[in-house]
């Protein structure tokens, strides 16, 4: 019934717009087809000058209302972020200029040369200096924004520092999956036809390999990352293109099946400062995909803590490797040799993979 | 270069001045109206089709947008219309996934490529470069047909049992490879690059047409230089479509083979659905690059076209030259170069090498150049004119308004270090609305209204064409200019509901805004189609053969030109296109030879 009543008032609306746009038709013939022209002129000059100064004002108050619900420029979380910031200040000072200014030349000049019987049209076919001056000057305003450009685009994607933390993470229909490389620093090797979930490996990873026992795996839990260190992502994907997207760091990076990509940054706020700032005692570090990966794209959310390095080493501590996890299930039987079995593991494994550091890493980065 | 061309003209016309008698014979319903050889009949053809799909494309935006304005909310009719795809009045993940493809697909391709070019390249060709029909009269007619039987490939895909395609209109792999992955990618993406294959055939016969009449079948006198800029804009229209459609296709040829011959040109290292499947070595950014390498020029095959149309309007109703005209030529060419230099800025966060990143934001920057002298050169035009606001006028106004608020953001995107943070989030999806989007579509208006007359003879109703602008324009900011907000605050594009995301649940007034807007701007386009077929039955008779008093060749055709346009020899071109209040004349027609006093420019 609602929708009937919705729809009637729009059909009734259309018919009434449309016979007085008939009748005005009419009247415009009966009164002279040119005086009705010369005052329809008038009146939409007129308008266009109305929606210069309301569209202006328009442009401020929807700064003045969603101002304060985007992310601020110059607040970004990440060392890259602030150069992000900063390019996008630079940006919008440039192309805010040369937006209110033509904007207002294109509306003031069509309401200034309306129609009228007192001025003749000046012919002005060309005019080679004002064709230079604007080929010239967007040229030197560009030069600039590409040279800041090119400059942080090179520091953002330039090779991570040493001292970086690796953390491998992977997409999938529909949710992130993290994988730390263990005491050992090191990603052991993984293969995509050895994924078998029943079993416990998410990942495919080989366990041949022993750079693999002591790598941590992490899901359906927040990724952890410390302040002030740098850490480079290691991406990946199972089955169709993801995006890593990280809102609060500025920086984005695809997930492509079969083709590694790497992202590195600094997390220079950690969640407690985040909350602190934005006064949202709910704010979480989200990771968002940024890429259509189908029907569930949308709930494809991850969480990155960031925290103090005393707080990773905390939660680092309590988190078990996957063949640790893998070991456990295969002898129920020993339920009571647990706690020692797991750690016996690990450290042979850390002997046995000293030696094939390089070649694991190269492995990892997929470089 | 000019020279040849011009010899070779004069044989071509000579050639064909035998044949409007020819075209006397009895005209059957079928050969008029349906398997027509008329350029003008073929135009009309594309732009009734281009009409019913931007209706078909508008609505399933104005679904979508109920889904985001009102996510909350049930819709009972929805699910009276679509079934199982809205159970419950709520529209499914998969359905709004197919909705936004199609809108982008059906807009994109069908509409804005199709309709635009298809109309205007086949309506003003022959009739501005003094030609009696295109080159080739039956490859126009193919080229129709083959759009019509794209299209209905096309619609057919929208009744499959699994849907349409459903991974966006770039359709990338592995996703639309992968029927596993998505129900979008089962058979509704066969009929997608079914449709799409018939229609690049379409489109490389259309545009070898266009290129080939613009340069051998002008009258006597019509040089490159005296061209109108429509014609100019179309040219380079053609020649982008023409060097850049087949490699779409390849790049969908390759996308049939990954799906039903098992090879792995963009598949590798897969597990989906809980099974590894055996392809190794493909490339998925592979298909990226070959279809930017089509999908970057196809934003200016359907912005230039408008480019041209602007230009054209503006100076006619200025009552003044187009100010530049060999700068506004050089930019065209500037623009269309450049276009196939840039794909790679839709690539930045794929992992392209960061050096090539660079070269691509350089080349993306440059563009910027052309587009400016462009603007700048079109407010000039107005600049101490004597303006007439007729729809057409305003239309093409509001196009430059809307092409500089989307052109700017341009620089924002086009440059990695800001595109690393806004890529794929709601701040593009306002930006290439506007930018190709409505410009586009604002284009195409001043197009339609001011040429209406001559493609039936009629004026289109003014204050329907009136009330049309100013709704549109304030819907067109409306929709889109908060949408750049969303889009800065890091929401990604094609979320349907936001409600489980802290960073990005801040918006559910302005989508609801949003929605209410585009429903009202969506109204208002029904009322313009409204006035088209009104007006084409019921408009105001037009009296003399130029109305808007025009230099250009077109309005010395006859009120209704037969086939063959103009009765009679084809008038001889003296001088360019631009000739208005020159020595104290209103204007002074293309075909008036120069006189002996008369100042040169």
């Amino acid at each position: 019934m609602q929708n009937f009543l919705i729809f009637a008032i729009l059909i009734l609306g259309f018919i009434i717009t449309f016979q007085i746009a008939r009748a005005s038709e009419f009247v415009s013939v009966i009164r002279g087809e040119e005086k009705t022209r010369k005052q329809t002129n008038k009146i939409n000059a007129i308008l266009l000058l109305v929606f210069l100064v309301v569209g202006m004002f328009g442009v401020y108050w929807t700064q003045h209302t969603l101002g304060d619900k985007i992310l601020k420029l110059g607040t970004s979380a990440s060392d890259h972020g602030i150069l992000v910031d900063r390019m996008i200040k630079y940006t919008l000072i440039a192309t805010g200029i040369v937006f209110v200014g033509t904007q207002t030349l294109l509306f003031w000049y069509s309401f200034k040369y309306q129609e009228s019987e007192t001025r003749s049209v000046y012919y002005f076919p060309h005019n080679n200096k004002l064709e230079l001056l604007w080929t010239v000057v967007p040229a030197i305003v560009l030069t600039i924004l590409i040279g800041f450009g090119i400059v942080y685009w090179y520091r953002i994607t330039g090779a991570a520092p040493e001292n970086a933390m690796q953390i491998e993470i992977t997409g999938s229909q529909f949710k992130w999956e993290f994988r730390y490389p263990g005491k050992d620093g090191v990603f052991g090797k993984k293969y995509y036809k050895n994924i078998d979930e029943a079993h416990d490996n998410p990942l495919g990873q080989i366990w041949e390999d022993a750079a693999n026992h002591d790598d941590i795996y992490v899901t359906q839990a927040p990724m952890h990352l410390v302040v002030g260190k740098p850490v480079k992502l290691i991406i990946g994907a199972k089955d169709v293109i993801h995006s890593v997207g990280l809102p609060h760091f500025r920086l984005k990076m695809d997930a492509v099946p079969g083709t590694p990509t790497t992202l590195w940054f600094t997390p220079i706020k950690t969640t407690k400062d985040m909350i602190k700032e934005t006064g949202n005692s709910k704010f979480v570090y989200e990771i968002a995909c940024d890429q259509m990966c189908g029907a569930g794209h949308t709930g494809m959310r991850g969480e990155i803590v960031v925290e103090t390095q005393e707080e990773f080493d905390q939660w680092m501590a309590s988190q078990k490797p996957q063949y640790a996890k893998i070991q456990e299930a295969a002898a129920p039987a020993a339920a009571t040799g647990d706690s020692t079995a797991a750690p016996a593991v690990k450290d042979t494994a850390r002997a046995v993979t000293a030696d094939t550091t390089a070649a694991a890493k190269k492995d990892s980065t997929g470089k | 270069m000019s020279d040849t061309l011009h010899i070779q003209h004069e044989v071509a016309s000579h050639g064909h001045s035998g044949e409007p008698h020819v075209h006397h014979q009895k005209e059957t319903f079928v050969s008029k109206y349906i398997f027509s050889m008329d350029h003008k009949m073929i135009a009309k053809q594309f732009l009734v089709t281009g009409i019913i799909w931007a209706i078909i494309g508008g609505l399933f935006s104005v679904l979508f947008r109920l889904q985001l304005g009102f996510p909350d909310q049930s819709f009972p009719i929805l699910e009276t219309f679509f079934g199982r795809w809205a159970e419950g009045g709520k529209i499914k993940p998969e359905f709004y996934y197919a909705l936004t493809t199609m809108h982008g697909t059906v807009l994109i391709f069908f509409v804005l490529t199709a309709g635009l070019s298809g109309t205007f390249a086949n309506l003003l060709i022959p009739l501005q470069v003094g030609a009696r029909d295109m080159a080739s009269p039956f490859m126009n007619m193919l080229s129709f047909w083959l759009f019509f039987a794209a299209s209905i490939v096309m619609l057919s895909s929208l009744f499959t049992q699994t849907g349409p395609a459903a991974g966006g209109w770039t359709v990338y792999p592995p996703l639309s490879a992968l029927g596993l992955a998505s129900q979008g990618s089962k058979s509704g993406m066969d009929l997608w690059i079914i449709a799409m294959t018939l229609f690049v055939a379409s489109q490389l016969l259309g545009g070898l047409n266009y290129i080939s009449t613009i340069l051998n079948m002008r009258t006597k006198g019509m040089s490159m230089t005296r061209m109108p800029l429509t014609i100019w804009a179309i040219l380079f229209t053609a020649i982008l479509g023409v060097l850049s459609f087949p490699v779409l296709l390849s790049g969908l040829v390759l996308l049939m083979f990954d799906r039903h011959l098992g090879t792995s040109f963009y598949l590798s290292d897969i597990f989906v659905a809980g099974q590894a499947l055996p392809n190794e070595g493909g490339s998925a950014i592979l298909y990226q690059h070959l279809f930017w390498f089509l999908g970057h020029p196809e934003v200016y095959i359907i912005i230039l076209p408008t480019m041209g149309l602007a230009s054209e309007i503006l100076a006619i109703n200025s009552r003044k030259p187009v100010f530049g005209y060999m700068a506004m030529i050089a930019s065209l060419m500037a623009i269309c170069v450049l276009a196939f230099l840039v794909w790679a800025h839709h690539m930045f966060v794929t992992g392209l090498n960061p050096f090539l990143g660079s070269v691509f934001v350089l080349l993306t920057l440059l563009i910027a150049i052309p587009s400016a002298i462009k603007v700048f050169n079109w407010i000039t035009t107005i600049w101490r004119g004597n303006i007439r606001f007729t729809p057409a006028m305003l239309f093409a106004i509001g196009f430059v308004s809307i092409f500089i608020s989307g052109g700017l953001t341009g620089i924002w995107l086009g440059n990695s270090t800001i595109d690393v943070h806004l890529h794929d989030t709601m701040f593009v999806i306002a930006h290439f609305h506007i930018v190709m989007g409505v410009s586009a579509f604002f284009g195409m208006f001043a197009g339609i209204y001011h040429w209406f007359p001559k493609l039936f003879g009629r004026y289109m109703n003014n204050t329907l064409g009136y009330i049309h602008f100013w709704v549109t324009l304030a819907c067109a900011y409306l929709i889109f200019w908060p949408m750049h907000y969303q889009g800065m605050a890091g929401m990604p594009r094609r979320y349907l509901d936001k409600s489980s995301w802290v960073s990005f649940s801040q918006f559910h007034s302005l989508d609801a805004m949003i929605t209410i807007a585009t429903i009202i701007a969506f109204s208002v386009q029904l009322m313009f189609v409204f006035n088209y077929f009104y007006s084409m039955y019921k408009g105001r008779r037009v009296r003399s053969q130029n109305p808007w008093g025009a230099t250009t060749l077109e309005w010395t055709t006859p009120i209704h030109p037969g086939h063959g346009n103009w009765e009679g020899e084809i008038p001889e071109v003296h001088r360019w296109a631009y000739d208005y209040g020159k020595d104290g004349r209103d204007f002074i027609p293309q075909t008036e030879p120069v006189g002996e006093n008369e100042s040169t420019h």
